[in-house]
């Protein structure tokens, strides 16, 4: 007479595999965001990430600001990330934003051939970052992702500039066109000297000042 | 008399600080003597209160035919830090095609080296702590692997401390574990990392809130819509329930997701231990772009 069989254990606990969703033709579901926190310092910023533009180029622009929280105070551990495309227009981007030096591993900065369209700042200790680009082709706006210590899930938003340092016209983009002026007016950068523009954002309005729109893409 | 429980313990030298909120019954400075102590942080069982709560009403909603969730609201006071830094206006809706944001920023073999993904190779000696391995597959909301984009990681050491200067636990620092990784995804959106299992630390949202352990992760899609960071945790940690960043996710199924699985076969016989979590980006991307990702 042959022994009952013996029951497994139980499965080891852990979340089903997205692979295997996938692998059965179901759409697997997203993975929820978690705040950045405030200890990615050492590990997301990287040296030169706020110059997108080549040093030295003529076209050269400045786009800077401070990001501030609900009660007007400057957030002073933000991390601000810019895409856009290249001045010709281009949206493929290019590696090497984070290009290192084989030897030490350090991040060396970008070649300055290829535009990468990329580019990532931390605030510092007055919440301000300042990023060194080339204007954007085809595109009046430079396109900005937030994220924050107490910023459960980042927010988009976008810098407008005006004048030819962009190739479009804002006033003709279907968005800024959607908003009242009020809302509008906070993503538009304003000309500050030469090819310098100054863009804040503000992540809750503060009662004298309006909140930034952000933007959802579905 | 010890001063853990005055204001100015080690949990509250955290630089996770609340925001400042309306002055609450004499702080605890009045029993020490101590002059012009900050208000006393919340009970764990005031914020646990919250937490039941917000999820009894995201359950409520469900019920009643609301939408499920799969990401954190920006505002879940439970956290305290998000009541300051979260919009009150509705985010404006985008719909356009020829909207930028659906094409993304491309990385490649000139922005990440080899020793990157192992964190416990960074310096002269072995790191103190568990050595594991941690892998998945990054895909897309149709279950198509993202290749070749970047996956960044950042965590604190086995004792729960980060190597950042404004991280004042009172743990120790370890010369030989930095906590900073970075590997592209490969053909099939696999990434692989070898690091150490971080320790759960203390932070200053409540009184004796201990964070449960985690490992940061940065993620990129195949567009700037897709772009995540995330916190993976390790299955069965008992500070989940009293953590509000975790949970902040208030589906309970979306939470899980959250919570790497251990398995077997990716350990190492006398080396490691393996761990894997598998990552879905969401968000729309430029269709012509498919071919060439
Ligand atoms: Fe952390």
């Amino acid at each position: 007479m042959t022994p009952p069989p013996v029951p497994p254990v139980p499965p080891v606990p852990g979340t089903p595999r997205a692979e295997a969703l996938a692998a059965a033709g179901e759409r697997p579901p997203p993975t929820p965001s978690q705040t950045v926190g405030p200890f990615y310092g050492y590990a997301l910023p990287f040296a030169k990430g706020g110059d997108m533009a080549p040093a030295g180029h003529p076209d050269t622009i400045t786009v800077h600001g401070r990001v501030h929280d609900g009660a007007g105070q400057p957030i002073p551990d933000a991390l601000l990330e810019f895409w856009q495309p290249a001045p010709d227009g281009s949206r493929a981007g290019a590696p090497g934003s984070l290009r290192r030096d084989p030897v030490t591993g350090e991040i060396v900065g970008r070649h300055g051939v290829d535009f990468t369209g990329f580019g990532r700042v931390a605030t510092d200790a007055d919440g301000h970052y300042t990023l060194r680009t080339l204007p954007p082709g085809g595109v009046p706006y430079i396109s900005v992702c937030v994220f924050a210590r107490g910023l459960l899930h980042h927010l988009f938003t976008r810098v407008y500039l005006p004048g030819p340092a962009g190739a479009g016209d804002p006033a003709a983009d279907p968005l800024l066109a959607s908003l009242p002026p009020r809302r509008r007016a906070t993503l538009l950068a304003a000309p500050e000297g030469e090819k310098t523009y100054r863009f804040d954002i503000r992540l809750q309005g503060d009662g004298a000042h309006e909140e930034t729109v952000f933007l959802d893409f579905g | 008399m010890p001063s853990t429980s005055d204001g100015t313990g080690p949990a509250d030298r955290r630089a996770e600080a609340p925001p400042p909120r309306p002055a609450s019954p004499p702080p605890a400075a009045e029993r020490t003597g101590e002059a012009a102590a900050p208000p006393a942080p919340p009970a764990q069982e005031v914020i646990s209160a919250e937490i039941a709560q917000t999820r009894q009403e995201y359950l409520k909603a469900v019920e009643g035919g609301g939408p499920r969730l799969d990401h954190p609201p920006r505002a879940y006071p439970p956290y305290r830090s998000s009541i300051l830094r979260h919009p009150r206006q509705p985010l404006v809706a985008v719909r356009d095609p020829d909207a930028v944001e659906l094409t993304g920023p491309v990385f490649g073999v000139t922005d990440v080296t080899e020793l990157d993904a192992d964190l416990t190779r960074r310096h002269a000696g072995e790191p103190l702590g568990e050595r594991i391995r941690v892998t998945g597959r990054v895909l897309d909301g149709d279950g198509r692997p993202v290749r070749g984009q970047l996956v960044e990681i950042w965590q604190a050491n086995a004792a729960g401390r980060y190597a950042h200067q404004r991280d004042q636990h009172p743990a120790p620092l370890d010369p030989n574990f930095t906590g900073a990784g970075r590997c592209l995804t490969d053909d099939e959106g696999r990434y692989a990392f070898t690091t150490i299992r971080p320790g759960a630390y203390p932070w200053r949202n409540h009184d004796n809130a201990w964070r449960p352990a985690h490992i940061h992760f940065s993620l990129f899609g195949a567009a700037f819509t897709q772009r995540l960071v995330t916190q993976m945790y390790f299955p069965g940690d008992p500070l989940f329930p009293f953590d509000p960043i975790m949970q902040s996710v208030t589906d309970d199924a979306a939470r899980e997701r959250l919570v790497a699985r251990y398995e077997h076969d990716l350990s190492t016989p006398e080396w490691s231990l393996g761990y894997r979590w598998d990552i879905v980006l969401s968000g729309p991307a430029a269709t012509w772009m498919e071919e060439g990702r």
